[in-house]
């Protein structure tokens, strides 16, 4: 007989949350699986183990949005960010691999609070691809650029053998510069800052799935890819250093992006679950797979952290602007338990909100 | 379709009443454990916090009724087998990529090469099949029998359209059985059931019949939203304090008692019952899995390929057999939130999203310690 004595189940969710708070970054597997791309728990450990371990430097290492640094000793403040596409399919309603390439790059860069200014665009393209598609993305892109404020200043083509991409893979990196003292970053936030979302989650995740076919679900709706400057600038002239840091729930959702921030503060941030804006056609679509709006890629959306005082003008801000208007207060940054995201459900039941383990939709962007 | 149906089976005020009317009827002292048979339900009342509604006086015990998670490893191996044929695409429910065998899961082995696709049913399998005539395409057929209905229909489809490039590895599974050996086990003492929503759609509610009049344990079939689940425990409730043990049905705006002869009659005509199954963690089970009929063999993936078809033990520290029992609670396994996590699993409880063991780990209890906290034990 073990003389051990048996753990309670206080120990045992100690010792979960202590591991949630700080997560074994070591890369255990021996080769690429589609979880490393999923933007959850095995993304963060391969970006920490292996690329922040190789390319370790100030810039890198806060692994944001972009990485914001001085043109020179005393030069303007840029911020330069890079982003890849393999979305499939290309074409999805509300758009394609050419806007979404755009507006990802500029969105970023938006985080930062910086004007985007100028792209770089670089193809992979499989051999036999059709012309006329690769036409119709290019000319997408352009027009997401336009409306972004944007110019592509520099490009790359490759292309590869029938077989070796699916397609079309475009990779874009942009800078901006930003025009204002304002340092939008979570060393900022404190406990009761409120968290605002800028409108309904998970759409574009739901509309690519759903345009892939394989469903049969006939569901309307459309990817919310748009390019978020504009309503950055908006929110930052209303709100000012109340807003104490933005993010861009993309890969993984506003649940990825609020477990992180959650880690990365030590704080604990708590999500009103009846006040989340969800598309009734995403609810269902979600309900029907077995997945959850939380965690479901947005393209067209932020999340901005502000101080209480300053969220009712943030979010009559948001709201005035065409791509802010469902824009809600979601969630409440607290002290306790620091470093966890939880969520108070319809029913008044609360319930742990973590990064996920595995992938529930690959190649969504 | 309608995609509104959802919101009015989670409001939190009737929530409270529910809630409210279960302690009242909660005799104090006693201690009532109520087994929820279903993964489906072990789900909804983690991540709706479910728990936190209920009185200190009622546990809720989880059940078997987890199809990813009752597959022993012997079979995985065998899938993983069968999927790294070069001529073979390998489908599957996308819980199943992650579930550890003896080399890995099938995510790895399509990470070594093997041509492995996430489906949401057989008949997209049956359409991969259709777009690859040169190829050969295997479904991993799971579930219970809330799932063996769409892998018999696809079986029948494949049938008349003549479709010979595509099989089934068939691992469907009968509750009924694991039902039985739980109320067999003698470590176990459950005071009701809230009976498999899904599965009673079905089979009816009929077969569970012999939980109340054997057994006199009370049965309520129930739904898979919170306030089914409340409702459930109401009933059941109802029927201890009253002294009845009967089969009631929860879930009457889906359930009929006769079940769904049309989906039985489909599942008659494509498979039959298995001498004896394995299932993981709770050993051979005589009569509680299916096979395809022989006049089927040929869309049979056991008969058209070699397999391992070896027993393989599961890894000793797995505890998934007496946590899909409700024997132990998943904190209770000696490896949970150690050696076993969701990003490196090693019984099937933590992969699936089904499983105790990985609903318990990603949503906490969190509002039930603080509660505990703040309420000491009463002396």
């Amino acid at each position: 007989m073990s003389t051990r004595p048996a753990r309670t189940e206080e120990d045992v969710l100690d010792a979960i949350e202590r591991r949630r708070r700080r997560p074994v970054r070591k890369l255990l597997d021996e080769r690429i699986t589609l979880s490393h791309g999923a933007g959850g728990k095995a993304s963060h450990t391969l970006v920490e183990a292996l690329f922040l371990a190789e390319l370790r430097n100030p810039l890198l290492e806060p692994l944001g949005d972009s990485a914001v640094f001085e043109a020179g000793a005393g030069g303007p403040r840029l911020a330069f960010s890079t982003d890849s596409y393999v979305v499939h399919p290309l074409f999805f309603p509300g758009g394609d691999i050419g806007e979404l390439a755009v507006n990802g790059t500029v969105n970023d860069i938006a985080m930062s609070g910086a004007r985007p200014l100028h792209l770089s665009a670089g193809f992979i393209i499989e051999e036999g691809f059709p012309i006329a598609d690769l036409q119709r993305v290019v000319a997408s892109m352009g027009a997401a650029a336009r409306e972004a404020g944007v110019a592509i200043v520099t490009g790359d083509t490759k292309v590869v053998e029938r077989g070796k991409a699916d397609g079309l893979y475009i990779n874009t990196a942009g800078v901006g510069i930003i025009e204002h003292d304002l340092d939008l970053s979570p060393k900022t936030v404190c406990p009761g800052d409120r968290v605002i979302v800028s409108g309904t989650i998970g759409d574009h995740g739901t509309a690519v799935m759903i345009a892939r076919g394989n469903l049969e679900l006939e569901v309307d709706l459309e990817s919310d890819s748009a390019p978020l400057a504009g309503l950055v600038g908006d929110l930052l002239a209303a709100a000012g250093d109340g807003v104490r840091c933005l993010r861009d729930p993309t890969r993984g959702g506003l649940a990825t992006v609020l477990a992180e921030l959650a880690l990365e503060t030590e704080l604990s941030i708590v999500i009103d679950e009846p006040a989340l804006p969800v598309l009734p056609a995403v609810h269902g679509s979600c309900e029907i797979l077995g997945l959850y709006p939380l965690y479901i890629a947005n393209e067209g959306k932020l999340a901005a952290i502000v101080a209480p005082e300053a969220a009712d003008a943030a979010l009559a801000a948001l709201r005035s602007h065409p791509l802010g208007q469902d824009a809600a207060i979601v969630a409440e940054v607290r002290e306790e338990p620091p470093g966890l995201v939880l969520l108070e459900t319809a029913i008044g039941g609360s319930r742990v909100v973590d990064m996920l383990a595995g992938d529930p939709l690959p190649r969504i962007c | 379709m309608s995609m509104r149906f959802v919101d009015e089976y989670r409001a939190g005020d009737v929530a409270k009443r529910l809630a409210a009317e279960i302690a009242e009827m909660a005799e104090p002292g006693r201690h009532y454990k109520i087994m929820e048979v279903c993964g489906g339900h072990t789900h909804s009342i983690y991540q709706h916090g479910v728990e936190d509604l209920l009185p200190p006086e009622i546990e809720l015990v989880h059940g078997p009724g987890c199809p990813v998670c009752v597959i022993p490893m012997g079979r995985q191996d065998d899938a993983i087998a069968i999927a790294e044929r070069p001529e073979v695409i390998f489908t599957t429910f996308g819980d199943m990529m992650r579930i550890p065998a003896s080399n890995g899961s099938l995510l790895d082995a399509k990470s070594r090469g093997a041509d492995v696709r996430m489906v949401y049913s057989p008949l997209d399998a049956l359409k991969i099949a259709r777009e690859n005539p040169d190829r050969h395409v295997v479904f991993f057929a799971i579930g219970f029998e809330t799932t063996t209905p769409s892998t018999a229909v696809t079986l029948l489809r494949a049938r008349a359209e003549g479709i010979r490039n595509f099989s089934l590895f068939a691992n469907h599974v009968t509750i009924i059985p694991a039902i039985r050996a739980i109320l067999d086990s003698p470590d176990l003492r459950l005071d009701g059931f809230i009976g498999p929503g899904h599965v009673a759609t079905v089979i009816g509610t009929r077969p569970f019949r012999f939980i109340a009049r054997d057994w006199q344990r009370p049965v309520v079939v129930s739904g898979f939203e919170p306030l089914d689940v409340l409702q459930g425990v109401h009933m059941v409730l109802s029927q201890l304090r009253e002294g009845r043990s009967e089969v009631e049905n929860q879930y009457s705006r889906v359930v009929r008692d006769g079940g769904n002869p049309a989906a039985m009659k489909a599942i008659g005509e494509t498979m039959e019952l298995r001498t004896t199954f394995e299932w993981r963690g709770l050993g051979f089970i005589s009569q509680s899995a299916l096979k395809l009929r022989p006049e089927f063999a040929d869309w049979d993936a056991e008969v058209l390929f070699e397999v391992p078809g070896v027993r393989v033990a599961d890894p000793k520290a797995c505890q998934c057999g007496e946590v899909l029992k409700g024997v132990i609670k998943p904190w209770e396994c000696k490896v949970f939130g150690t050696a076993c996590t969701p990003e490196h699993p090693i019984g099937t409880c933590m992969v699936s999203s089904e499983g105790a063991c990985a609903a318990y780990y990603n949503y906490g209890r969190h509002a039930g310690r603080r509660r505990r906290e703040e309420e000491p034990a009463p002396a």
